[in-house]
């Protein structure tokens, strides 16, 4: 994959955009004013040792931990404070660590969920079966067909997430996740758990996803993020300590250090007591 | 042409919820016709049963929560419906089950937001703690609901038009079935769209579900009080058909032996309401008459039927634990293959086709039991 000329900073309007926000659990800082840029179109990676604050980056923009200081924003309206069942009508869709699957509905109903911000239908309509409920419930069908298609996954949609190999149930959640078509698609460790052809697919998968969709993963596979994110941040101690096109990230000093360099020196950290144990 | 309109019969969920209640109320218009009035009588109590059931099954198997106080929301549906009915409101028969029912909701909507916030354990004890508070309310206004003795409702009129001499027993029947099949409308309706569906991913992945833009709190509360405003029918169909609201009638147990029969029934399944309707029905019935013929003391007879629930319970749950229906839908599903076996490859796919399009909707699709 082709990588960028540097960005321009966001001017504020399109994008989501992280400025200065501060998370702290009890004592722990998991985020120490971690500012960050998405731009529509671009594949942004975020790295980091366990434990350096990934997660909590994901769960402060989705709602989920409410930041002590900074702000966020997201097509230049503030983003702070807003109800993650909101995010889905903002054009905002995440996968969750693992699959996250809805175990007891179909592949099919589960993706339907994920297209339900299109759904017009309200509590009345659909109390007495009236036709708009089923003609809204046909619209989602639809909407989900199309977006298990793009995925490869239309013989699976009457069967049970949990009857499917793993590899397929990560297809599927990233279907769900699409079916709500996000302008900013958020994939928290995508491609754990894939093999070789699986990770390539993914990766043709996210570069395909349109010109007008930002995309925000978390991954530990380095290789799959640097062949197939624009740019990355690196995150260590809740802190940005890089950010920039991946081979000139990948070059980084501090982050050979911090992330890069732990697999080449990982015998010299485990001999030293582990200071990485520590801290995750 | 059949199969254009077979298309549109199953495209269309009110056609189906339709003909569901329309055969269903043809086979309770014969059966009520002729059977004696105290089999009539048991219809009736099987229907009330029936719509505090369905509400149950739905709420603990598509939204995943469980309440202990249903049988509270019976006695609001039931108090209000006497209250209504009685001089000096006066209202009949509908108008006042609908009052019972509005009522229900208006409580059912506060109970249902602090539910939300309750998981597990705490919301089964926060619901039971409602089902013992408030009857109690009833105690501390003995003049406003009529105290110990309760209050007292006329027996409901049949319509002149039904004839003369329309017996009393076949007309309860038909109001408590009517409220049934208005159940089994709604709840079916409900089911089959996006509502029973928010309400199963809710239950399945509260943060999935939020993230796909499902507020969890309001589905759940949601769930609560559509599962309240059935319990409240079938409360208000109990003071029609037994004519009095009366704390004795909404003992503690009740709602102890309702959550035991929807578990039994089957959890989750509109089919499995009804088994769980007829044994409540039908269970006093048999305890009373093993009590008989062991001649056991007034004390223990008394007790027996909640103890033979509880052992039910526990023999269900091990031999049978998606309940009743459950065990109907194994049934089902052997006798199905055996005669697609017979049929041979060819007509076999599209047997196999209907029926998966059929029936998982109308059971299993609110319970996460598949094989
Ligand atoms: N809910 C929480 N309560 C307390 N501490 C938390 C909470 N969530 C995260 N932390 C702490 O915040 C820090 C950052 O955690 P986070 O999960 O964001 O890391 P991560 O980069 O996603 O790590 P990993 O690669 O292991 O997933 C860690 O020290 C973690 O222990
Ligand atoms: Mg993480």
């Amino acid at each position: 994959m082709e990588t960028r000329e540097p960005r321009e900073p966001l001017t504020g309007a399109g994008g989501l955009s992280v400025l200065d926000v501060v998370v702290s659990f009890g004592g722990i800082r998991a985020l120490e004013g971690v500012s960050v840029e998405v731009s529509p179109g671009e594949v942004l990676g975020v790295i980091g040792p366990n434990g350096a604050g990934k997660t909590t980056l994901f769960n402060v923009i989705c709602g989920f931990v409410r930041p002590q200081s900074g702000t966020l924003s997201w097509g230049g309206k503030p983003l702070t404070g807003v109800h993650p069942a909101r995010l889905a009508s903002l054009g905002i869709a995440r996968t969750l660590q693992g699959v996250g699957l809805f175990g007891g509905l179909t592949v099919l109903e589960n993706v339907m969920v994920g297209a339900q911000r299109f759904r017009r239908a309200r509590l009345p309509l659909a109390m007495l079966g009236l036709p708009w409920s089923d003609a809204d419930e046909r619209r989602l069908r639809d909407r989900a067909l199309v977006a298990l298609g793009r995925l490869g996954c239309e013989d699976v949609v009457d069967r049970l997430p949990g009857t499917l190999p793993y590899a397929v149930q990560k297809r599927v959640a990233l279907a769900r996740a699409l079916a709500c078509e996000p302008e900013l698609l958020m994939l928290d460790e995508p491609a754990g758990g894939l093999d070789a052809r699986e990770l390539s697919e993914l990766g043709d998968l996210i570069g395909s996803v349109g010109s007008s969709v930002a995309v925000m993963l978390v991954d530990h596979h380095m290789d799959f993020v640097v062949s197939v994110c624009d740019r990355l941040v690196v995150l260590d101690f809740g802190r940005v300590i890089a950010d920039g096109d991946p081979s000139t990230v990948r070059q980084d000093p501090r982050v050979l250090e911090a992330y890069l360099g732990r697999e080449a020196v990982q015998d010299d950290a485990l001999r030293s007591g582990g200071a990485e144990d520590a801290h995750a | 042409m059949t199969s254009k309109l077979v298309g549109v019969f199953r495209g269309s969920t009110l056609l189906r919820s339709l003909a569901i209640v329309l055969v269903a109320g043809v086979v309770l218009i014969v059966v009520t016709d002729s059977v004696s009035s105290y089999r009539n009588l048991q219809i009736a109590y099987g229907a009330y049963y029936f719509c505090v059931l369905a509400g149950l099954t739905v709420l603990a198997g598509a939204s995943g929560q469980i309440s202990l106080g249903q049988g509270a929301f019976m006695a609001v549906g039931g108090y209000t419906f006497a209250k209504l009915n009685a001089s000096p409101v006066g209202w009949s028969v509908f108008p006042s089950l609908s009052g019972a029912v509005a009522a229900s909701i208006l409580i059912g909507i506060p109970v249902g937001v602090a539910a939300s916030r309750l998981r597990g354990p705490y919301l089964a004890g926060a619901t039971l703690a409602f089902a013992v508070g408030l009857p109690a309310l009833a105690d501390k206004f003995p003049a406003f609901f009529g105290g110990e003795n309760g209050l007292i409702v006329n027996p409901p009129i049949a319509p002149p038009w039904l004839g003369a001499n329309f017996q009393l027993e076949r007309w309860e029947a038909w109001v408590a079935c009517a409220g049934a099949l208005v159940v089994v409308f709604v709840l079916y309706n409900l089911t089959h769209s996006a509502v029973g569906r928010s309400w199963r991913a809710v239950r399945d992945g509260e943060i999935a579900a939020s993230l796909s833009g499902l507020r969890v709190g309001r589905q759940q509360a949601l769930a609560f009080t559509i599962s309240a405003s059935c319990a409240g029918l079938g409360g208000g169909l109990l003071a029609a058909v037994t004519q009095v609201a009366s704390p004795g009638a909404f003992p503690l147990q009740l709602s102890l032996t309702l959550l035991a029969g929807v578990v039994i029934g089957g959890l989750g399944s509109l089919a499995g309401a009804v088994w769980g309707a007829a044994l409540l029905v039908f269970l006093p019935n048999w305890t009373t008459d093993i009590a008989g013929s062991f001649s056991l003391s007034s004390n223990v007879s008394h007790n027996l039927p909640i103890a033979v629930y509880g052992l039910v319970l526990i023999v269900a749950m091990l031999v049978w634990p998606s309940g009743i229906q459950g065990g109907v839908r194994v049934i089902k599903r052997g006798a199905g293959s055996a005669i697609r076996s017979r049929r041979g490859r060819g007509s076999a796919e599209p047997a196999t086709a209907a029926s998966e399009a059929t029936e998982p909707i109308a059971d299993e699709e609110m319970n996460a039991s598949h094989p």
